[in-house]
């Protein structure tokens, strides 16, 4: 039998369901990697430093560095979350609440009209 | 008829990624709406639970791949500095300067949001198995990240179309 470590009681139906800690990485993972998208979009539009330093292939421009550095906080994430919440069973609900509030930030923060305010 | 080597790898990205990624979406979305308990035999389940699987994570790869393609390779000839490119052109005219400053601007970062949400629909689909057709949240969450993605490369793939329409990638 699977040994969890559980923070809320396993539900007698559910046995068979595995441990929710992998899935919430995941989900936290998603909201963390496309809020990190929005950030640097929006500071590489505030700072021309900031762009320059993400310039990484001159011909993709500071795209090459945001997507890059989004993708990776988005794998790094899900890869940290998943060692940490290996074996828990945390409650998905409130996980899955600050991974929305993240994407929509994130999503904010990719939009034009938000982030040429800071030209 | 005849396409360059340019238009080769836009219709890569735009048609042949983007259509698979759609197809996998219709299967994917068709497959777990309908993944209930209620629904399908036992039999029925592992079959139905093992073909979302290879969707979904088809879907994730393809999401990938057209980012991917599109960004570092069709994007570079799109914002080159001659003035024939298609930026130069859309830029070169107020009444299409928009379809640079608003319409490729939100194309280029959205579309990497896509790739993020199918991946997490995938690992979902693959962690959970046929549990997801015993648990309806669990169902549910996966199919909202499903559509997300969907919702996100749609954004940037009608942008797309239109900016090309308007300047296509020679």
């Amino acid at each position: 039998m699977t040994e969890l470590t559980a923070e809320r009681p396993i539900d007698p139906a559910r046995v068979d369901e595995p441990p929710a800690g992998p899935a919430a990485a995941v989900i936290l993972a998603a909201g963390i990697g496309v809020f990190a998208l929005g950030i640097v979009t929006t500071l590489s539009e505030a700072s021309t430093g900031f762009a320059d330093a993400l310039n990484w292939k001159d011909s993709v421009g500071p795209l090459s560095g945001k997507t890059i550095v989004s993708s990776l906080v988005f794998v790094a994430a899900w890869g940290a979350l998943t060692a940490y919440w290996r074996r828990a069973n945390p409650a998905l609900r409130p996980i899955v609440l600050t991974a929305v509030v993240l994407i929509a930030l994130g999503l904010v923060g990719t939009f034009p009209t938000f982030f040429q305010i800071f030209e | 008829m005849h396409l360059s080597y340019r238009e080769w790898w836009t219709l890569v990205h735009g048609m042949i990624l983007g259509t698979t990624f759609l197809l996998a979406f219709s299967g994917g979305l068709a497959g777990l709406y309908s993944l209930r308990t209620e629904l399908v035999t036992a039999e029925g389940l592992q079959e139905r639970v093992r073909r979302i699987k290879v969707g979904t994570t088809v879907m994730a790869i393809t999401a990938w791949l057209t980012v991917i393609t599109g960004s570092w390779i069709v994007y570079p000839w799109y914002r080159a500095k001659s003035p024939d490119s298609a930026k130069s052109i859309l830029l070169a005219s107020p009444n299409t300067a928009d379809w640079h400053n608003f319409g490729m601007e939100w194309k280029e970062h959205v579309a990497w949001i896509a790739p993020i949400l199918a991946t997490t629909a995938a690992a979902l689909t693959v962690y959970y198995g046929a549990a997801l057709a015993r648990n309806r949240y669990l169902r549910n969450l996966v199919i909202w990240f499903f559509i997300g993605a969907f919702v996100t490369a749609g954004a940037a793939g009608l942008l797309g179309a239109l900016i090309t329409k308007s300047a296509p990638v020679h």
